[in-house]
């Protein structure tokens, strides 16, 4: 009996967040062997940089900052003038091109096919990384319990 | 008199050249990867990260291998790095309520919802050096649970609620930035947490532990520490939208400390803050020491003297860069500055004994 294939959509956001802090190589490797390549031209060149990370006094207080992270970014078009824009963590120039491709490319009919071939299995690893983490670190939880006082017994 | 300081390129190109060498060590040995560090020594890299304030392990751990394990001539390569990147911009406050908890500790309620959970922590190890790590072996995989699905709240947030701690002004006001106005006194909390979460870890251990005991006394209760990874979302123009850009490691320290209360404040607990890159929690607990210290004027409390009071004193030399800088700097050539004071000595020398000559003189006669 064959399952209905079902298919996780992603908005701009989530496709563009989960390719963003995917590692390189993973993103890479999905990439090369997704099937549609189109040509492109450049609107900015892969470029890194870097992004001052904020967080918050007290947590949840006044901003300040914390330090930078290297950011890589970049934005092209393809054909029909859809305009994608990569921004990754790190200085991973292909990196940021593939996501910039990607991007584009789900803006177009390409879409499922990018979404089966890249997205999914990237989401599902990053599922798979979260959990595995969250797991071990449940294992760490206390557990306490309490010694009975022999008046108190 | 001038000194002309010239000939020494090729001892320079030499001495490089056998740091190469030095740094390789014995070639018997396999060589090292940065890979390798960024994996196996995975907390001097967060070190580097937090005081070369660039969150990047793959970077850091180059610097690590490049500067033979000196951590801070890592930290230097970072910085100096990190000056050739462009600005981008700034993220959105991250939320480190939404941290996916590693570790996650309270000294203050035993019973916290999302519990006491310890992570790949040290504590607890009984600190005798471990012979089977000289051998090869594989490393069985750790043990698995149940996993929390749901966020960890703050522990603060439940002080909070019985309106016993004092709360934090919520604001969006844009922070001051030390890497772009250099800093001024007296600096804002803003300006002191960014230093202090950049700052040489050693020398906020020193001046944190100063304040327990008794310089500038607080008494801290670690109302919780936790560590994990929390995403990072930046506004991105050219959408018009925020989107993670990734996700970073962090430690964060939030302490409990008393408070007697103040003309305006009814006695209540008061907080320090920690929140450092990596896991580095020997620092955020130290931060969280210091920033609360360095809060005595706001808070109403006397200035006691105490080092760890004075902000000026704290940032001006928490940062290893700048007081490496100025100290190795006296190793370098001096000669002129030495032949002056040589000159100097000499004379006043000269002027001594001549003076001394004709007391001899006069006693005599």
């Amino acid at each position: 009996m064959t399952q209905p294939s079902s298919i996780t959509t992603f908005d701009r956001k989530a496709w563009m967040s989960l390719i963003a802090g995917a590692p390189a190589q993973d993103v890479l490797a999905l990439w090369d062997a997704c099937a549609p390549h189109p040509g492109f031209d450049w609107l900015r060149r892969p470029e890194t940089g870097a992004v001052m990370v904020r967080g918050r006094m007290g947590g949840t207080g006044a901003p300040f900052n914390l330090g930078e992270m290297t950011v890589t970014r970049c934005s092209l078009t393809i054909a029909d003038g859809v305009v994608g824009h990569g921004y990754v963590q790190g200085r991973s120039k292909p990196h940021a091109e593939a996501a910039a491709m990607i991007d584009a490319l789900m803006q177009t009919g390409e879409a499922e096919t990018v979404t089966k071939a890249i997205l999914e299995p990237l989401q599902k690893a990053r599922q798979a990384s979260r959990d595995q983490r969250a797991a071990k670190a449940a294992a760490t939880k206390v557990e306490f319990f309490t010694l009975v006082r022999g008046e108190d017994a | 008199m001038y000194v002309a300081v010239k000939g020494g390129e090729r001892a320079i190109d030499n001495a490089h050249a056998w740091l190469a060498e030095e740094r390789r060590g014995d070639r018997a040995v396999a060589e090292l990867s940065p890979e390798q560090i960024r994996e196996q020594l995975g907390l001097a890299v967060n070190r580097v990260m937090a005081e070369g304030s660039l969150f990047d392990p793959d970077l850091a751990a180059l610097a690590i291998k490049q500067a033979r394990g000196d951590l801070i001539e890592a930290v230097f390569l970072i910085r100096a790095y990190r000056t050739t990147l462009p600005r981008f911009g700034a993220t959105d406050p991250v939320d480190t309520g939404a941290m996916a908890c590693d570790r996650r500790i309270s000294a203050t309620f035993k019973d916290a919802p999302g519990g006491q959970v310890l992570g790949p922590t040290f504590d607890y190890t009984h600190r005798l050096l471990d012979f089977k790590l000289a051998a090869e072996g594989e490393v069985p995989e750790a043990p698995m649970a149940e996993p929390r699905r749901e966020a960890t709240p703050h522990i603060t947030d439940f002080l909070n609620n019985e309106d016993i701690i004092e709360r934090e002004p919520v604001s969006d006001a844009t922070p001051g930035d030390l890497t772009r106005v250099p800093m001024a006194f007296p600096a804002g909390r803003d300006i002191r947490l960014q230093s202090l979460a950049r700052g040489d870890e050693g020398f906020l251990l020193g001046m944190a532990y100063s304040t327990q005991r008794g310089y500038a006394r607080n008494h801290a209760f670690v109302g919780e520490l936790r560590i994990g990874r929390v995403p990072v979302e930046m506004e991105i123009p050219e959408l018009g939208f925020a989107i993670e850009i990734g996700e970073i490691e962090l430690t964060e320290c939030e302490t409990v400390n008393q408070f007697k209360g103040s003309k305006t404040e009814p006695p209540q607990f008061t907080r320090g803050y920690g929140l450092v890159f990596g896991q580095s929690e020997r620092k955020a607990i130290a931060v969280a020491l210091v920033d609360r210290a360095l809060r005595w004027e706001e808070l109403g409390e006397d200035n006691q003297g105490a080092p760890a009071q004075d902000a000026e004193f704290v940032l001006s030399h928490a940062d290893n860069i700048q007081a490496t800088g100025f100290l190795e700097h006296i190793k370098l050539p001096h000669y002129v500055d030495f032949q002056s004071e040589l000159e100097l000595v000499r004379k006043l020398r000269a002027e001594a004994g001549a003076s001394a000559t004709l007391a001899d003189r006069e006693a005599a006669e």
